[in-house]
């Protein structure tokens, strides 16, 4: 099977936008379709993440609205939901059209518009994915972040601090980032101070409501080389989900969607954790970082937090994790998301960083849905 | 409403032993469920447990939760739901109290005549 090229990324300015999502989608893709040097007629298929502009906006049918803006009919379309990691469903998509030989020249667009709604609003679009069980009890996101961070801390014997410091490294990368909606650092006492949002989680601790969005072009090695020596593979690629009831799980601070998709994505590019270089994690609570570093086995078990401690995931550090700020200040934009970490990875990995740039030959992006409840794990690599 | 009116907790239990609350089609087993079970009648054990200030329309403020085990003769089902108080610890035991109303039905964005808006919150023993 040859392998797939990532030929071009782009990614939108993040946060409160005036565009609506056509608008934005559109962005993303004029631009990613300029990096690259591709003309839209050249698209064979063209994925659209994205998890409810139907409920934020109204707009249903984006991936043949973004289609006739781009001028890429016939282009075969489709949108990918995935909730929370629709990105990572979209990499997923976007790759498999191309190693299955179906398309040629593939292009993934990720994006949401979502702050014209309140947070409270927002907070329950995000929810509508929970059981009914769930559901009626008021179960959200950030809550069952505060259930697994109350669990975590006390299982594993980790201070409230070292969460805060999530938080604190990941502002501190935002900075460098021109399109991440936070560029600016918190101290430690900031985030410890904020307001409680689910005990023992504060503000601090929770990515932002976001608009934005973010591309992809992926074709085979071979077409990627007629228009550029500048590009990257997908050495690795793996998809799981857990139980959507997040209570039924044997061990809540474990997610086995990370586990399962990564297990499958390193056998795939014949890796192992040491071997991965950078990491673009789904921080959209500080507590996932943990979880993620150690289910993807970068760490043991309830040792990811003294990863974090010692600076071993700082953009200095020996795995550095999330150089873009992460979800927790570059945004949350939730079909962006999953895409967004990928562009992270081709801007390192094509040198193309700036004051971002660590030395890295192997990226790794993983992409989480619901709490854990659909996981994509994405290895990329210099080719 | 009299006792008798009263909906049971209702878990599915399915061949090889293993209960879910909520219950499904086809269980852990790979089975389909072969009988029901009432978790109301029983006490369980928070595993962990939050209070969040800031909850979706039609949730009151604040929402305390908790992730709980109850002991079904032996065999372990975890369920979630409110707490009727944030004066809690890991470990504490709680027996399920019925509430009418949980959450204020069509606040939100689910359809209300999609799911029942009664259920069982937790209270300390």
């Amino acid at each position: 099977m040859e392998r797939v090229a990532i030929i071009g990324a782009s990614m939108t300015q993040f946060g409160q936008r005036d565009a609506w999502i056509r608008e934005l989608l559109a962005e993303a893709g004029q631009a990613v379709l300029e990096d690259a040097g591709v003309s839209s007629d050249a698209i064979d298929h063209l994925y659209v993440s994205n998890m409810a502009s139907g409920e934020f906006e109204g707009q249903t049918g984006v991936p043949n609205a973004l289609a006739h803006d781009l001028a890429a009919m016939p282009a075969y379309t489709a949108r990918i939901d995935q909730t929370s990691s629709s990105g990572g469903a979209g990499v997923y998509a976007a790759w498999q059209s191309v190693a299955s030989g179906a398309s040629e020249m593939t292009m993934l667009v990720g994006g949401e518009k979502m702050t014209h709604r309140s947070t409270a609003e927002a907070t329950d679009v995000i929810a509508s994915l929970t059981h009914p069980v769930e559901y009626k009890h008021g179960v959200t996101l950030p809550s069952f972040a505060g259930l697994t961070a109350r669990l975590y801390l006390e299982k594993y014997d980790a201070p409230r601090e070292s969460l805060g410091k999530v938080a604190v490294k990941n502002h501190r990368n935002g900075v460098d980032n021109p399109h991440a909606q936070f560029r600016k650092e918190v101290d430690l006492e900031t985030v410890l101070d904020s307001p409680t949002v689910a005990d023992p989680l504060r503000l601090y601790d929770f990515c932002p409501i976001t608009d934005g969005s973010a591309a992809l072009l992926l074709c085979p090695e071979s077409v990627a080389r007629e228009y550029t020596d500048d590009y990257v593979v997908v050495s690795g690629i793996g998809g799981a989900t857990d139980t959507h009831v997040v209570h039924e799980r044997a061990d809540p601070t474990t997610m086995r969607g990370v586990v399962e998709s990564s297990e499958i994505a390193y056998e795939m590019a014949d890796r192992d954790p040491d071997d991965v270089d950078v990491a673009e994690l789904h921080d959209m609570f500080t507590i996932l970082e943990f979880l993620q570093s150690e289910d993807l086995g970068f760490f043991e078990k309830g040792e990811g937090w003294k990863a974090v401690e010692e600076g071993v995931t700082d953009r200095d550090g020996d795995l550095p994790i999330n150089t873009s700020g992460g979800l927790k200040s570059k945004g949350h934009p939730l079909g962006a998301s999953g895409v967004a970490q990928v562009y992270e990875i081709y801007e390192q990995l094509t040198d193309d960083a700036g004051p971002r740039q660590v030395d890295a030959d192997v990226g790794l992006a993983c992409n989480v849905g619901g709490f854990g409840n659909c996981v994509t794990t994405t290895i990329v690599e210099r080719p | 409403m009299s006792d008798d009116d009263i909906p049971p907790m209702e878990a599915y239990r399915y061949a090889d032993g293993s209960i879910t609350y909520p219950g499904h089609p086809i269980g852990p087993d790979g089975g389909e469920p072969v009988e029901t079970v009432d978790l109301s009648e029983h006490t369980a054990e928070i595993i962990t447990w939050t209070s969040n200030t800031a909850p979706p329309p039609g949730v009151r403020q604040p929402n305390h939760l908790a992730i709980v085990e109850f002991d079904v003769e032996g065999q372990p089902v975890r369920a979630i739901g409110q707490l009727t108080t944030d004066d809690v610890e890991i470990g504490d035991e709680v027996r399920p109290v019925y509430a009418d109303e949980l959450r204020e039905p069509g606040a939100g964005i689910r359809e209300p005549e999609s799911q029942d808006w009664d259920g069982y919150r937790f209270e300390p023993v």
